[in-house]
């Protein structure tokens, strides 16, 4: 019973995180019909621009890993993780998708697919082939503990939902209730009649990818302070995990991709505590492929699916 | 797409074009066999009279043609059906993991290769089916998320198997079903030896030819033979009925269905050769490097036969086969070359110098992914047809760009198509550039109509 309120804790704050992830893929797919396959790899950037910051704070300022001030600094440091990846997600666009957004359908998905080994290997250079431990900034405290004195909820799982929460509850406001938000549903629904309506769509196509890697930077810096270590494949990893949540979810739809993404890592826990870790990724990808054949418009579709 | 009029090429002089065009192409053949059969016999010396060329070695070649069998394999799916398969690694992995179990003391079967290989060509093709039955109605993204998923699939599980414990659960009495640890597949430590496929012909080389990597030469004879039968496959297949279904099922799949082609089975038909032919490759590698492990089969390999088509010319025989050796070379011995005398020398110092990690431990080799993907990025966006492209694709790119430039008032119509003829004559067989030249002006539609047809979605 333990076990299983621990796997679902464990389920619970990985699922945020791919949430996080799975949004991204939604709200590009949703308004270019591309599955942007790099995205991932630019949340990957992102633990590893948090591995540097904490690198700065701890071997730089000589500010002691496990101290309040550290804490601190780091979550300062979010914004700034959230414009580096928004900004490389939004170049990425410019530079590789753009160009093809009349062409035929797989022409920016195999732009997409270089795009992610590029940044696969800019990962590379600066992370190195193997895990880097990221300093443990996040002090491990339990908040929660069960009658046997394991724990069960701890101030990292705290920061996770912390982090998550917030950005995920602001995004539906951002989408749902803003001038900008109505400009995005609006794209994604008919990109020309926008144009017509005086909606400037390149640049609604630009903000979409900015808070798209902007989410992605934000789950990299969660990554990177939970797990405590990043690694150069932590996209490719992490990416077929959010592109199965967002499918599940039926993709192109915000709650949905949310939905998905808790469902993904509910059951990912549940896999990697009972059954055994190295199943897990086979279970994941059977659930992607069993969706797509039975349920392509995702689990959680609804009539009307709102789109962004 | 909106193809922008690029700028005319200047015209080639080609000292073949007054040739009759068969007998060119049977010429340019012979040439390319003599010199196949010779080069790896001269390499030791050319290597050694010329060591500031990076000749690539017999091992290289091998896996250049290797990876030439894959890509006419995936160019029948990419680019004669226009599916975007991004596992197509899983039914390689497939064809050598069947060629491992019945040709090894694995499970002690040691069945001749000449018969595995077949074998491992018909399972391949049955998990294309399996695969691609249910899963071929989805659209072209969704099809490529849905293999690569799968090719992932096949590796973890090939993987895994090599340890399972099959234990019911403590509440229905905890017996084991399987296991502890058995061994099915290898696991990591991959199945090792294989048995290389022989020929009993003795020779200087001993009582029989073992085609296996102890033994390279004749190994890239078997592969080049494999190589070219895949070929002639795929030129028949391509000129079959079977072919045209294909590809007008690429251009307009709800046309194509109209006329009376059965979409389904003639996707799945692609799908199913085009992984019969993945199988065929894992058959010769398993065989050939006596040994197999699960984590070589990963989704790299996949997006490298990808990159392969993409660059030689999607839906192009010529240009996937010629991708294949440029695109290996590359990889094998050009950047390892590269990097051993040009630049990892002097970073590496420069590194040691400065105390910098990543310059002390530059290897040219390890990026060699970040190539391939500014590749693909690229030649999506500047080169779609690719290097070596299909004649009708380049027809028609440049078709458009005579179109508009006519309408625009030039003068010279007559000369530009006849370029543009010459340019088609270069690759085809069109026997008179004059008569091109008019039949290219003929088929001068306006422009904004060729540009309501455009290219077809998912060929490119």
């Amino acid at each position: 019973m333990e076990e299983l309120a621990k796997a679902l804790t464990i389920g619970l704050n990985n699922g945020l995180i791919i949430a996080l992830i799975a949004i991204g893929y939604t709200l590009v797919y949703g308004i270019l019909e591309l599955i942007n396959f790099a995205h991932a790899d630019v949340f990957m950037l992102g633990t590893a621009f948090t591995f540097y910051v904490t690198e700065v704070i701890v071997r730089v300022l000589g500010i002691p890993a496990g101290s309040g001030l550290a804490l601190l600094l780091t979550f300062a440091s979010l914004p700034l993780v959230m414009i580096f990846t928004a900004v490389i997600n939004a170049s990425i666009e410019r530079t590789a998708y753009r160009p093809l957004r009349n062409a035929p359908r797989l022409a920016p998905l195999i732009s997409a697919i270089g795009m992610s080994f590029v940044l696969q290997n800019v990962g590379l250079v600066l992370l190195g082939p193997s895990q880097k431990a990221v300093e443990p900034v996040l002090p491990r405290t339990d908040i929660l503990t069960f009658p046997n004195g394991a724990s069960w909820f701890g101030l990292d799982e705290l920061m996770v939902l912390a982090v998550t929460i917030p950005l995920l509850l602001g995004l539906r406001w951002f989408v749902g209730s803003t001038r900008q938000g109505k400009a995005m549903r609006a794209t994604a629904q008919d990109r020309e009649a926008s144009g017509l309506m005086g909606i400037d769509v390149n640049r609604t196509i630009s903000l979409t990818f900015l808070i798209a890697g902007a989410l992605a930077g934000a789950a990299g810096l969660v990554v990177a302070l939970y797990y405590g270590q990043t690694f150069f494949q932590y996209g490719f990893q992490f990416g077929l995990l959010s592109f199965t949540a967002a499918v599940l979810g039926g993709i192109g739809n915000l709650t949905g991709a949310a939905m998905g993404g808790i469902v993904i890592g509910l059951i990912g826990a549940l896999s990697d505590r009972f059954l055994e870790a190295k199943w897990t990724s086979v279970i994941v990808f059977t659930i992607l492929i069993l969706v797509l054949i039975f349920r392509p418009t995702g689990l959680l579709a609804e009539k009307q699916s709102e789109r962004a | 797409m909106t193809t922008a009029v690029r700028s005319r090429r200047p015209a080639v002089s080609n000292p073949f074009a007054s040739m009759d065009p068969r007998r060119r192409r049977i010429g340019v053949l012979v040439i390319l066999a003599v010199l196949a059969v010779v080069y790896p016999v001269a390499f030791r010396a050319l290597e050694s009279t010329f060591p500031f060329i990076p000749w690539p070695g017999t091992a290289v070649l091998i896996t250049c043609a290797t990876f030439g069998i894959l890509a006419l394999g995936l160019n029948i799916v990419m680019g004669f059906a226009g599916l975007l398969d991004l596992g197509y690694v899983a039914f390689y992995a497939i064809g050598a993991y069947t060629t491992a179990f019945l040709a090894s003391s694995h499970f002690g079967i040691h069945i001749s290769w000449w018969i595995v290989v077949w074998i491992a060509v018909a399972t391949a093709a049955i998990f294309g089916i399996l695969l691609g039955a249910p899963t071929l109605k989805l659209r072209g993204d969704y099809l490529a998320i849905v293999t690569l998923g799968f090719g992932e699939i096949v590796r973890i599980v090939f993987r895994n198997l090599g340890d399972i414990t099959l234990k019911l659960p403590d509440f229905l009495g905890g017996q084991m079903i399987i296991g502890p640890n058995a061994n099915l597949t290898g696991g990591n430590v991959g199945i090792n030896p294989i048995d290389p496929p022989t020929i009993p012909i003795g020779g200087p080389w001993g009582d029989q030819i073992v085609f296996s990597n102890q033994n390279a030469i004749f190994s890239w004879y078997l592969v080049l033979a494999l190589m070219a039968l895949t070929f002639l496959i795929c030129v028949r297949l391509r000129d079959s009925k079977l072919g045209r279904a294909w590809m007008a099922i690429r251009e307009d799949e709800t046309a194509a269905a109209a006329m009376g082609i059965n979409t389904v089975t003639t996707k799945l038909l692609a799908f199913s050769l085009g992984a019969s032919f993945s199988g065929f490759a894992g058959a010769f590698t398993g065989a050939y490097n006596t040994a197999i492990f699960a984590e070589t089969f990963n989704f790299n390999v996949s997006i490298l036969v990808v990159v392969i088509i993409i660059f030689g010319g999607i839906g192009s025989l010529r240009g996937v086969v010629i991708g294949a050796f440029v695109v290996q070379y590359i990889d094998k011995t050009l950047l390892p070359f590269l990097g051993d005398n040009v630049v990892n020398g002097p970073l590496q110092s420069l590194g040691n110098a400065t105390g910098i990690q990543l310059l002390t431990d530059f290897k040219l080799t390890t990026y060699n992914y970040l190539l391939f993907g500014i590749l693909l990025a690229i030649m999506m966006i500047r080169r779609p047809e690719g290097l070596f492209p299909v004649e009708s694709h380049k027809a028609e790119l440049h078709g458009i760009g005579v179109a508009a430039e006519v309408t625009a008032g030039s003068a010279d119509e007559l000369a530009i198509a006849e370029e543009i003829a010459e340019d088609i004559v270069l690759a085809d067989d069109v026997e008179d550039p004059r008569s091109a030249a008019e039949a290219a002006l003929e088929a001068d539609t306006p422009p904004s109509q060729i540009r309501d047809r455009d290219l077809p979605e998912d060929t490119r």
